[in-house]
């Protein structure tokens, strides 16, 4: 579903080279739940940003459901994000002049489906949310857990093949965050293909698989140093 | 995705009150400025006759000499001399003499008292050559002309206040003591400006009453309402001032080809040498054979207050279109955020671009709206700034409606450019990770 290869993101200065990524490989199967961790400033969310084809990259392969996307245009890549690809930010990112309805549809327009269609995608992923009652709702008048499951129904309306999501319960409070992530398990066991970007531990434990970035790289836990040193501080034992 | 553009752009107005209310101020007064002095340019600068402006010249003739003409040029009207030669010679398909009138008229009834009336006297020539349109009858034949014939057609306004619009053609009217037969009733025609008689006159002034032939009106002896003399200015009678170098008589040809230009041009220099070797001017030949444009141009026609304050008030547009630049890039950039949301849910940059650039037609649509109201009120205030005759002439009729939200909405699409260009370029990810 999403395999990257030998993939590397370097900002460049004129006096400095920042690599972001480098020789990152991640090859994740469809329909797989995939936790991505690792520490602040390690590169997750330019990662995610790659993955979701918001951002170039530099070097290497990026093949996106079979697709080969780094030489693809502006309009091609639009095209494919619109319809392959849902988005759940940690800041929900509603446009706050819209209402819930308005926001959900905002994918759907850009896709030009019918305006029946549309409405009918839209009232079943707030079914689908639990928020079919607050269709004409701003997002200031919704809670941060509501506005979230808001955000989730835009990037389920136009049935993406693959959900990314950064911190999605980073704003949340620890009731909310079980209800979202409830939400997206359920999602994922419909049968959608999930990438999670997350710090909190227990989060990542409810993924099936967990990726760990360090410095723009893809570890192996069990062998890291790094990860021990951490590990070890947390846990107050040894390596 | 042009109605849903057009739905968020409406919205978006409601959103940053201050910033959208100073966009359509300065978009509404630099439109309004520039409609209300352009309604005013417009009225006097057109093409009165387009059709057959290139076919219509006006010979001039210089008989003052270098050290009486005005910067070399011949005066803008021939004396009788020179005007009754130009028509002997009949060296153009068409050809017509005219000088403005004014007469006296008995209404009819005993009890009656006479009313001032204005006109032209012209040859018959006059109606087909300048395309007047009849409503009855037709205008008079060379003919009449050559016989002094005592006719005379009524413009339709003045028809109308003589006989309530009725079919007059056939009937008489008394001017200056001596009836004239009605021969036809021309339809509404008042070119503006009035080209055709632009001597010592502005080309705007109140409408014509009548038209008689030129040669009934001196054998009449009707004075022209304006004459421009050099030399001595005693004269005895009416034969010695027509012999005299007053020049009154404007002169019009048709002529149809570049052929034929050039043959009537050729004909005026031959007679102007003519005139030297008879001893009549002691000076080198000094003609003009312009064109209708080229008479305008001549003369002045457009008022140089109108073409400053036209160019003064698109200078204005042009500073509230860059203050609108500035304010449209301010509302733009500070949806960054939600820009970074669309691109992510899969809009283009053609798409962000398209959005805004539609979202500022909406804006310059509200600023046209203010400035169609602001032209309204502009427009009845415009005799502070031109004179009564040319200030009338500014009105507010359909096409200017059009045209004021045309360039409302089309000019702040075009200051939309590069602040919708910036908008485009907004990197999503960077967006969306500031959040």
């Amino acid at each position: 579903m999403l395999k990257m290869t030998h993939l590397a993101k370097v900002y460049r200065t004129e006096v400095v080279e920042t690599y972001a990524l480098r020789d990152f490989n991640i090859d994740v199967k469809e329909g797989e739940f995939v936790a991505v961790t690792g520490p602040s400033g390690s590169g997750k969310t330019t990662f995610l940003t790659i993955a979701g084809l918001l951002e170039t990259f530099s070097g290497g392969e990026y093949h996106l459901d079979g697709i080969e996307v780094s030489n693809l245009n502006d309009n091609a890549r639009s095209k494919i994000r619109n319809e392959k690809i849902g988005f759940i930010f940690q800041a929900f990112n509603l446009i706050p002049d819209l209402n819930v309805f308005d926001n959900i549809e905002v994918p759907l327009r850009y896709r030009g489906m019918k305006a029946a269609e549309r409405k009918q995608r839209i009232m079943d992923s707030l079914e689908r949310v639990g928020l079919a009652s607050r269709a004409k709702h701003y997002p200031a008048e919704l809670s941060g857990g509501q506005q979230q499951r808001v955000a989730i129904a835009r990037a389920l309306a136009g049935s993406p093949r693959l959900l990314l999501a950064d911190e999605p319960t980073g704003n949340l409070d620890t009731q909310m965050a079980r209800s979202v992530l409830e939400l997206l398990e359920d999602i994922h066991r419909e049968g959608a293909t999930i990438v999670m970007v997350t710090h909190d531990p227990e989060l990542a434990a409810r993924a099936q698989r967990n990726v760990h970035i360090i410095d723009g790289q893809v570890v192996d836990l069990s062998e890291d140093p790094r990860f021990h040193a951490v590990h070890a501080e947390h846990t107050g034992t040894n390596a | 995705m042009f109605a849903y553009y057009l739905q968020l752009g409406f919205r978006s107005l409601r959103r940053n009150p201050v910033l959208t209310a100073l966009m359509v101020m300065a978009i509404g007064f630099g439109v309004a400025a520039s409609m209300i002095t352009y309604s005013v340019f417009r009225a006097v600068s057109g093409n009165p006759i387009p059709n057959k402006s290139v076919q219509l010249y006006t010979p001039q003739i210089d008989g003052w000499g270098p050290q009486q003409n005005v910067k070399g040029e011949p005066a803008a009207a021939l004396s009788y001399t020179d005007a009754m030669a130009l028509m002997r010679a009949h060296q153009a398909s068409r050809q017509t003499l005219l000088y403005g009138v004014n007469m006296s008229m008995l209404p009819g009834g005993s009890h009656s008292l006479p009313v001032a009336v204005n006109g032209y006297a012209v040859y018959g020539d006059f109606f087909p050559m300048f395309e007047v349109p009849f409503l009855y009858g037709s205008g008079w034949s060379a003919a009449d002309d050559n016989g002094r014939a005592a006719a005379v057609v009524l413009s339709e306004e003045f028809n109308q206040k003589l006989f309530d619009g009725a079919n007059s053609v056939g009937r008489e009217i008394t001017l200056d003591g001596h009836d004239y037969r009605i021969v036809g009733v021309a339809r509404h025609w008042d070119p503006k400006p009035r080209f055709f008689a632009l001597f010592n006159r502005s080309g705007f002034q109140d409408p014509t009453d009548l038209y008689l032939p030129f040669t009934r009106a001196l054998d009449m002896q009707v004075s022209p309402t304006s004459n421009s003399c050099r030399g001595h200015l005693n004269f005895l009678g009416w034969d010695d001032w027509l012999r005299s170098n007053c020049v009154w008589a404007t002169s019009w040809v048709e002529l149809d080809s570049t052929a034929e230009v050039a043959r009537y041009r050729k004909f005026l220099e031959d007679y102007a040498k003519d005139q030297q070797r008879a001893g009549r001017f002691a000076w080198t030949p000094n003609v003009r054979l312009r064109d209708v444009m080229q008479w305008l141009d001549y003369q002045k026609v457009v008022p140089p207050e109108s073409r400053i304050s036209l160019i003064v008030s698109l200078g204005f547009f042009a500073i509230c279109l860059i203050n609108t630049i500035g304010l449209l890039l301010a509302k733009f950039l500070r949806r960054a955020g939600e820009i970074g949301v669309r691109r992510a849910l899969g809009a283009s940059r053609g798409e962000i671009y398209a959005q805004y650039l539609i979202e500022a037609a909406t804006v310059g649509l509200a600023g046209g709206v203010l400035g169609l109201l602001l032209t309204a009120v502009g427009i009845s205030g415009v005799s502070l700034l031109f004179r009564p005759e040319i200030a009338h002439l500014a009105q507010l009729d359909f096409s200017l409606v059009g045209l004021t939200l045309l360039v409302a909405v089309f000019a702040t699409m075009a200051a939309a450019f590069y602040p919708a260009w910036r908008a485009a370029q907004v990197q999503p990810a960077w967006q969306l990770k500031s959040n």
